[in-house]
């Protein structure tokens, strides 16, 4: 989704060029190749320069996007990302993929279990984690033509399921509803929305009225919407793919206590810990209680 | 002071284990999705070199003296050394059946604490600067080791595989001895279409202060005189020109095979062409 929304959208803006570092969307880019091989620059295995070159084409007043999987997007590179592209704010795209631990038969040095803490650490760097192909075609036509700054577009795999076609519209920097209930409500964001359904379904199977909240946008965060979803709910569960320092988890409770309210907060990240386990990107998901089961066991207990 | 074995390595005997191993990786394949078969075909000779001719005590398994290491720094290619860790007896058959599954303890990239595995590499360009360490930490130790690293050339597109070849030779680090995998391949194309600065190899490294020869990564009677020959003052590298999934004649120069099982024909029809070959 992310290459051929590119594609549609480099064809009409000139300015668009992708930098990859030998890793490549499929799909679409190859298009995008031909069509415009100037607009396309593969470093080869060199994260760095993929950083530095965006730097360079975007004070010459081009859009351009970095691309290669998210812990060679972001963490190899780091401090490019931090003074070439944040310090400088400059419009650069660092798009990661297999954000979190898809890549689960890859082992820890392809997991980016804590990209979002690490992106949301640095000043001037926007954070969008969409949770399905509708939403990376949204966001990634909004980062092609925003004039705001660094944005991490953190994706996850291809070929992931449509969990959004009921949703309120796709707005940078406000919640999203993909349903709407009163008892429970659910954050979550990023490919692990899926299991946030599941326990929506399984809640809702028990009489709870849920809504389930897609963060797609973790910075600027929607502090207001977020506060206003605690209000109206007597309970809220948050689900994530990140580590439990930095990312959503946290902050969700940094709002609660800032604005008083009682609501109980109930977080599920992935652990402190490294994941020394191959398989399925559920079986390391469920090696940190992140499981359908563990889930709604802890929510009763 | 290194004292190197300096038998005679049987490169028939090398021949017929590589053909083993090649097999045994396409067997492997059948229990996932996908696997780095071409990326460790492509380097197949030099790990088996290493560990067969020239590693003393290779997967630490006598207690008589240490053990050289050896690093994967293209971590990518670990089916080479896992198979070999198998043979050895350094990992059982079983790990290798769960290569991939929660129940197993091996990935697609090695990782440290696995017996047999030194580093966790899989993030391209870090192999060098850690070999770097273990042969500067094994001299001011006193302690009589060589380091082996294996780089792919897609590595030497990072900087920081450059950063550690210099200081290496700024510390005459010659109990360091590398092999690159030059295959001419990254993940996405050839490097002599996209990247044509990147060539000449062997004087960049031997402008940064190695001593280096290039020869067919393949042919491993080549590589060992090459390493016998090697004046110990410097690191020391070989420069093996190799073939992306050497063996099997679909998967040679193809890049979709850098990751990815083959389905049951061509698993059929890789065993095969590795058949003929050897007979
Ligand atoms: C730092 C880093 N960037 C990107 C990758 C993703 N990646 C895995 S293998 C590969 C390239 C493969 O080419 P090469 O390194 O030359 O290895 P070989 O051709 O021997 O398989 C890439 C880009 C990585 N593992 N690490």
């Amino acid at each position: 989704m992310f290459a051929d929304t590119f594609y549609e959208a480099g064809k009409r803006e000139k300015r668009l060029a992708v930098v990859v570092a030998d890793i490549s969307p499929a799909g679409s880019i190859q298009k995008f190749r031909e069509d415009f091989p100037d607009r396309f620059v593969n470093t080869g295995v060199s994260e760095q320069i993929m950083i530095g070159m965006c730097a360079g084409m975007a004070l010459r007043g081009l859009q351009p996007f970095a691309y290669t999987i998210a812990t060679f997007t972001l963490f190899r590179p780091f401090e490019f990302v931090r003074d070439d592209l944040c310090y400088q704010n400059l419009p650069v795209t660092v798009v990661g993929i297999g954000g979190g631990v898809t890549y689960s038969t890859l082992g820890g040095t392809h997991h980016a279990m804590e990209d979002v803490a690490v992106a949301g650490a640095i000043p001037n760097l926007s954070i969008i984690a969409p949770c399905d192909p509708a939403e990376t075609k949204a966001a990634t036509l909004w980062c092609a033509d925003q004039t705001r700054g660094p944005i991490y577009l953190r994706l996850g795999k291809a070929g992931e399921p449509d969990l959004t076609e009921m949703a309120t519209p796709w707005i940078f920097g406000k919640l999203r509803y993909l349903k709407q209930g009163e008892d429970l409500c659910i954050f979550s964001y990023g490919p692990i929305m899926k299991l946030a359904l599941q326990v929506a379904t399984a809640c809702e199977e028990k009489g709870s009225s849920v809504s389930v909240i897609s963060v797609h946008t973790l910075k600027p965060l929607d502090r207001e919407g977020i506060a206003n979803a605690l209000s109206r709910h007597k309970r809220a569960v948050v689900i994530e793919e990140c580590v439990p320092h930095g990312g959503l988890a946290g902050q969700v409770k940094e709002i609660a206590c800032d604005e008083r309210m009682d609501c109980p907060i109930h977080a599920f990240t992935l652990r402190d810990e490294f994941i020394h386990c191959y398989g399925s990107h559920a079986d390391l998901l469920a090696a940190h209680g992140l499981d359908l089961h563990t889930i709604l066991t802890r929510l009763q207990g | 002071m290194i004292t190197t074995l300096e038998q005679r390595f049987d490169v028939a005997a090398g021949r017929r284990r590589c053909l083993r191993y090649r097999q045994r990786i396409l067997e492997i394949s059948q229990q996932v999705t996908a696997l780095h078969v071409a990326p460790a075909f492509s380097c197949l000779e030099m790990v088996d070199l290493i560990y067969h001719g020239l590693m003393r005590n290779p997967g630490n398994r006598s207690h008589a003296g240490t053990p050289d290491s050896f690093l994967m720094s293209k971590g990518h290619g670990c089916l080479s050394q896992y198979v070999i860790l198998e043979e050895l007896g350094v990992l059982a058959n079983s790990d290798l059946q769960r290569y991939c599954t929660p129940i197993g303890q091996l990935g697609a990239h090695p990782d440290f604490g696995v017996p047999g595995i030194e580093a966790s590499t899989g993030s391209l360009g870090h192999g060098m600067g850690i070999a770097t360490g273990m042969a500067y930490a094994d001299r001011i130790k006193g302690d009589d080791r060589a380091v082996f690293v294996v780089l792919s050339d897609g590595e030497l597109q990072e900087g920081s595989t450059w950063e550690a070849i210099m200081m290496a030779a700024n510390l005459n680090l010659h109990n360091l001895i590398a092999f690159v995998d030059l295959n001419d391949f990254g993940g996405l194309a050839r490097m002599s279409e996209g990247h044509p600065a990147f060539y000449p190899v062997l004087d960049k490294i031997q402008a940064f202060g190695w001593e280096a020869i290039e020869v067919n990564g393949h042919d491993a009677g080549a590589m060992y005189e090459g390493y016998c020959r090697r004046s110990r003052t410097q690191p020391f590298m070989i420069v093996g020109k190799t073939v992306k999934g050497k063996g099997v004649s679909f998967m040679e120069h193809v890049p979709i095979w850098h990751y990815r099982s083959p389905n049951k024909e061509e698993y059929a029809k890789a065993l095969g062409e590795l058949g003929e070959v050897s007979s």
